[in-house]
């Protein structure tokens, strides 16, 4: 049974770091007042137990907690995990197959798909011959780091790959659910228009890179392309952006590279 | 957006912390949201009273406490108000700012016993 969420389902990943309940206990975003405290005010009635306990917890510690276990795991193993998020129909799943099938030969590829129901993207993935694990969250629009966590196990991911965590298409709630990701990827495709970055500020802000895709429309479109970008990084300074085509394959290299590079960053054994 | 599984994340919590505060009922939850933390009160409000139904906190009372945006200018020098995360700076236009409040959703505190 797996000891952080009694949910009774094995962890192959949790087991091996101390994550009692208790650390999860402390609160890490107030050192000053950092201790949990029951302050025992009785009521005036003297009849009511009731009393105050401060919390002083983010709401999504929890989370945050799975998703720091998540983050240790692949980093002992060297893995780059991504969380690719956009909204439905961005191309994520056309820019994951075609990516693979430039890579594979030299790399160890992963990719858990979240939906909110099918199986049908991680049927797109198995076709290119790599392995792929679907999750279905239902009326859920994100996924959450517990379920990402036990998806690593089913799909026994080796040392030095690279995993794709493709999320529910939904520019708005992926945002604030960390999964352990390396960097969120947020792709943008250049028939939503340039103003999605400031409509959607919170994703632009969480992701590192910004993709825009589907470039071959260009020429059938008002698109302003450096007004986009323009936008994402006055929501998000330290955004870096690479335009492609996941039909066309242009501008594809790049996005090679960057790959490459971050996964070669995993390599690296910080003290 | 997401209210129903915060209020998800905010019942495990409730729940977990039951054992080292020894409380078995909750009947009062504040939480502070900040104004950038991208969370409609109506919605959370809406779900809680579902999710926390049969719960430990079946029935709770839910206190929101909103929490103002507050960025910090460089070149001001100082914190001014913001209502959205990318705003720029409302006495000098400068961006970006850097954000030092609003953007938090916590459990303040309970009242449980
Ligand atoms: N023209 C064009 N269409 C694309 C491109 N990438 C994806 N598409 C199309 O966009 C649609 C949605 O793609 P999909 O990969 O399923 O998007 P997802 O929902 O983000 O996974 C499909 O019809 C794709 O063929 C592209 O670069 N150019
Ligand atoms: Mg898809
Ligand atoms: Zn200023």
């Amino acid at each position: 049974m797996c000891g952080i969420c009694g949910c009774g389902e094995g962890h192959t990943h949790s087991h091996e770091e101390d994550h009692s309940h208790d650390s999860l206990d402390h609160d890490h975003h107030n050192p000053i007042d950092g201790h949990q405290h029951a302050a025992q005010h009785t009521h005036a009635q003297g009849l009511s137990p009731a009393r105050m306990v401060q919390i002083e917890q983010d709401i999504l510690a929890k989370n945050n907690a799975y998703a720091d276990e998540n983050r240790r795991y692949l980093s002992q193993r060297g893995i780059l995990a991504l969380n690719l998020v956009s909204s439905p129909g961005s191309g994520k799943t056309s820019l994951l197959t075609e990516t693979i099938k430039r890579l594979k030969e030299e790399l160890s590829i992963a990719v858990i798909e979240g939906d909110q129901q099918t199986t049908r993207d991680a049927e797109r993935i198995r076709a290119t011959g790599v392995p792929a694990l679907q999750i279905n969250t239902g009326k859920g629009c994100h996924l959450d780091a517990h379920r990402v966590g036990h998806a690593f196990e089913h799909l026994a991911l080796s040392d030095h790959s690279l995993l794709f965590i493709e999320n529910v298409g939904n520019l708005v709630c992926p945002s604030a659910f960390d999964l352990g990701e390396a960097h969120k990827v947020v792709i943008l495709s250049v028939t939503e228009g340039e103003d999605k970055p400031i409509k959607y500020p919170d994703m632009f802000h969480a992701a590192d890179l910004m993709i825009l895709n589907k470039t071959d429309l260009l020429p059938y479109l008002d698109f302003n392309s450096a007004e986009c970008i323009a936008y994402a990084k006055r929501v998000n300074p330290k955004i870096k952006v690479l335009s492609l085509s996941a039909k066309t394959g242009e501008g594809m290299d790049n996005w090679l590279k960057w790959l490459k590079a971050e996964l070669e960053l995993q390599r690296i054994d910080y003290a | 957006m997401h209210e129903m599984s915060l209020c998800e994340n905010i019942l495990q919590t409730l729940q977990q912390q039951a054992n080292a505060q020894q409380y078995s009922k909750v009947k009062t939850i504040w939480l502070e949201i900040g104004e950038l933390a991208g969370v409609e009160a109506d919605a959370l409000r809406f779900s809680f009273d579902s999710v926390m139904q049969d719960s430990i906190a079946d029935q709770a009372r839910l206190e929101i406490i909103d929490i103002a945006g507050q960025a910090y200018c460089s070149h001001c020098a100082k914190n001014v108000p913001i209502q959205q995360r990318y705003d720029a700076c409302p006495e000098c236009g400068h961006f970006p700012l850097q954000i030092v409040a609003g953007d938090q959703m916590r459990i303040k505190q309970l009242e449980v016993e």
